[in-house]
């Protein structure tokens, strides 16, 4: 009985030190939400001690937006040399998103980030381009991409926080350069990579997946196989499973949150989050290929990745962990004039601008029906 | 009072006497390797005499195929790491020699693009089938029958339909496994994602209610036996013939625990029939994926396998009506 005694204790011992020293545990309780029909393990698995506070200390971060001031008085177009978005803001509210965008991507470095100081309105700092076509993308969102972002809409701090460039981002993978004879990987998978969830596979799926959206079905659509439909193959299937590897880190989620795990690939068993994250997908294509890649021809050297590329977003730029961003805090309902559309920055947007004056209650200046915001 | 001489985990009577050489070897054959020498701890879980070991031809060549195979599959991914030795031991359970592209099909690769894993699988495959003779060889050579080649056999039949027979039949070396601790797990996830949940598998519930079953029957023999060793349960053969006490006593627990019970001999047919049919279903599971069936769960929906539940009202917003934003 003692040995037994002792050999119980010692499988004890090694449990203990496993789950002591190998990353991701987390002690339970843990609390489990019901999501769908029962007995599918349609379920959402919260820990009361970690998620609530991991979402706190993000909150926590967020700077103070100063108050909406009021549309009137010239344009700040009129007043600034070389205003091309933003232009039809009041002077004050133009300071006004000058300041919080300040605040939300450099805090430390000021106007400097962007401008020159000796010269505002100058083009010669390539952040300041950068912004410029943010701003644009910013309006995109909150303008045509409500299918994803709903009436939450994004900011410049969803995805910056406070940095210059946002945390998460990511490169188009070089091609495989292998080393001569030996060691070739299947290009850029098995390490241990936290992009996809610490699995093997695929170190980037986005490259493929994110800029061409078409390749993601992989599972068989079929009974029966057919010789005339073209078949994805086991590494088609790798990456788009190491796509929704990095879709579960990225919102801190299981693959119940979208999907009934006994066919993925089923729609009238999913959840109705698999369509926000498919409008998601489609979102991060578009602002990639249309916003972010072209830019990479104003980027500094040190900017760009081993293809020559800049970096790109992805699932976890904005969400950071969080199933929504800040937890749906809205803070995109305070500036109306990210909230335009993104070609032109001169349209007028009458509805948003009504919001903002609704925000505002205490003004009444008249005016507003016919100048836009934004 | 409680009796605790059975329950000891460990054998209980080691004996100590001079070495077993075994009986001399015909002329041509490899001399048996090692001087045997006696261990009191090993003693304690088998039998205390270690040594000496027969190799043969057949086991030579075997190791050499093996240690081909493993230099191939070791070195490439050392050289995926740069040859780093840290990051070798530290990336280790993620690293692997990858089978080739799909774009190869059947074709031979450059080696650094899959030949490196078409050599490291012939070597692999060498290594197992010599094993494999030697196993078929020892036991004729000791006058037994070839239950445990034929049993190997069928653990050989799963590895060669998941690494050479399927990938035939699909016509692509890239249906293949990797060699590596990590991706071949996720192959095997991303292998039932891909072919539509391996669970509506006939062949993969069959492989399982096998495995399991071997499980059971295992703990149910082992138990049985360790619980009459007592009166001599041990000495299975004899009292297969002759039932002792021992046999008597088992054999009246499970008649009066379930209504029927094995015996001596029997149960040990029931245990390798479930343990070889494990690979044989899974194997005819794995072959039938992908050559024969698409997608397992359409396949369960279409013969009333798979139970239907509600829908969540959820489609396709591919096939929906073009939404704002929307693709």
């Amino acid at each position: 009985m003692k040995i037994f005694a002792g050999f119980i204790g010692f499988i004890a011992l090694v449990l203990t030190g496993f789950m002591l020293l190998t990353a991701g545990w987390e002690r339970p309780p843990v609390v489990t939400e019901q999501s769908g029909y029962r007995g599918t393990g349609m379920l959402e698995v919260i820990n009361p001690r970690v998620d609530p506070v991991a979402l706190q200390a993000q909150l926590d971060q967020v700077p103070e937006s100063q108050p909406l001031g009021p549309d009137v008085g010239p344009r700040a177009r009129d007043v600034y040399q070389n205003v091309q978005v933003l232009g039809d803001l009041s002077v004050v509210r133009f300071n006004r998103v000058m300041q919080s965008m300040t605040n939300w991507l450099y805090p430390e470095e000021g106007c400097a980030g962007c401008h020159n100081l000796n010269n505002l309105a100058e083009d010669s700092v390539y952040t300041k381009l950068v912004s410029r076509r943010m701003v644009q993308m910013t309006r995109t969102i909150n303008s045509e991409w409500d299918s994803h972002v709903g009436a939450t809409g994004v900011t410049c701090y969803t995805c910056h926080r406070g940095n210059n460039v946002p945390q998460y981002t990511w490169f188009n993978a070089d091609e495989d350069p292998g080393s001569g004879m030996l060691g070739w990987t299947g290009n850029g998978q098995n390490r241990a990579n936290e992009q996809v969830g610490l699995t093997s596979m695929d170190a980037d799926p986005f490259t493929d997946l994110i800029e061409d959206t078409g390749k993601i079905r992989v599972g068989g659509k079929t009974v029966l196989p057919q010789s005339d439909v073209a078949s994805s193959s086991i590494q088609d299937t790798e990456k788009t499973y190491s796509l929704m590897m990095h879709m579960s880190t990225a919102l801190d989620v299981n693959c119940t949150y979208c999907h009934n795990s006994r066919n993925f690939g089923t729609w009238t068993s999913s959840t109705p989050q698999r369509v926000t994250a498919w409008h998601g997908i489609n979102m991060a294509q578009v602002l990639n290929t249309e916003y972010v890649a072209p830019l990479s021809s104003v980027l500094p050297e040190h900017r760009l990745g081993p293809t020559g590329e800049g970096q790109k977003i992805n699932c976890q730029t904005c969400h950071q962990g969080v199933a929504k961003p800040l937890g749906g805090l809205e803070m995109a309902k305070n500036y109306p004039s990210l909230q335009g559309e993104a070609g032109s920055a001169e349209a007028s947007i009458a509805e948003q601008d009504a919001e903002a004056l609704a925000i505002l209650e205490s003004l009444d200046n008249g005016q507003s029906s016919a100048a836009g915001d934004g | 009072m409680l009796q605790v001489e059975n329950t000891n985990i460990f054998t209980r009577a080691q004996v100590h006497g001079p070495a077993d050489y075994g009986t001399p070897l015909p002329k041509g054959r490899f001399p048996r390797i090692g001087t045997p020498f006696k261990s009191y701890w090993l003693g304690k879980i088998g039998d205390a005499q270690v040594g000496p070991i027969y190799l043969g031809h057949y086991g030579f060549i075997s190791l050499v195929c093996g240690f081909i195979a493993i230099e191939i599959i070791g070195l490439n991914m050392w050289a995926s790491v740069g040859w780093d030795p840290v990051e070798f031991v530290r990336q280790l359970p993620w690293l692997a020699l990858e089978p080739p592209s799909p774009e190869y099909g059947l074709s031979l690769p450059p080696l650094n693009e899959g030949g490196w894993w078409l050599l490291a699988g012939f070597f692999l495959t060498a290594s197992i089938f010599f094993w494999w003779m030697r196993i078929y060889t020892r036991a004729r050579d000791l006058g037994l029958g070839s239950h445990v080649a034929w049993a190997f056999a069928a653990a050989i039949w799963l590895y060669l339909v998941l690494g050479f027979i399927r990938p035939i039949a699909m016509g692509s070396w890239s249906e293949a496994v990797p060699f590596g601790i990590f991706p071949h797990l996720d192959w095997t996830a991303a292998f039932s994602i891909r072919y539509g949940n391996l669970f509506y598998n006939p062949f993969h519930m069959l492989s399982i209610a096998f495995l399991y079953g071997s499980v059971l029957l295992f703990a149910m023999h082992g138990g049985t036996v360790m619980a009459t060793s007592r009166f001599g349960a041990e000495r299975e053969i004899e009292q297969a013939f002759d039932r002792g006490t021992a046999f008597e006593r088992g054999a009246l627990f499970w008649r009066w625990t379930m209504g029927f019970c094995a015996n001596a001999e029997s149960i040990h047919r029931w245990a390798w029939w479930f343990a070889v049919l494990t690979p044989l279903t899974g194997g005819i599971g794995i072959l039938l994926t992908g050559t024969v069936v698409e997608n397992w769960y359409l396949w369960g929906m279409q013969h009333g396998l798979v139970p239907p539940y509600p829908e969540t009202g959820v489609i396709d917003p591919a096939m929906a009506p073009a939404q704002g934003g929307g693709q």
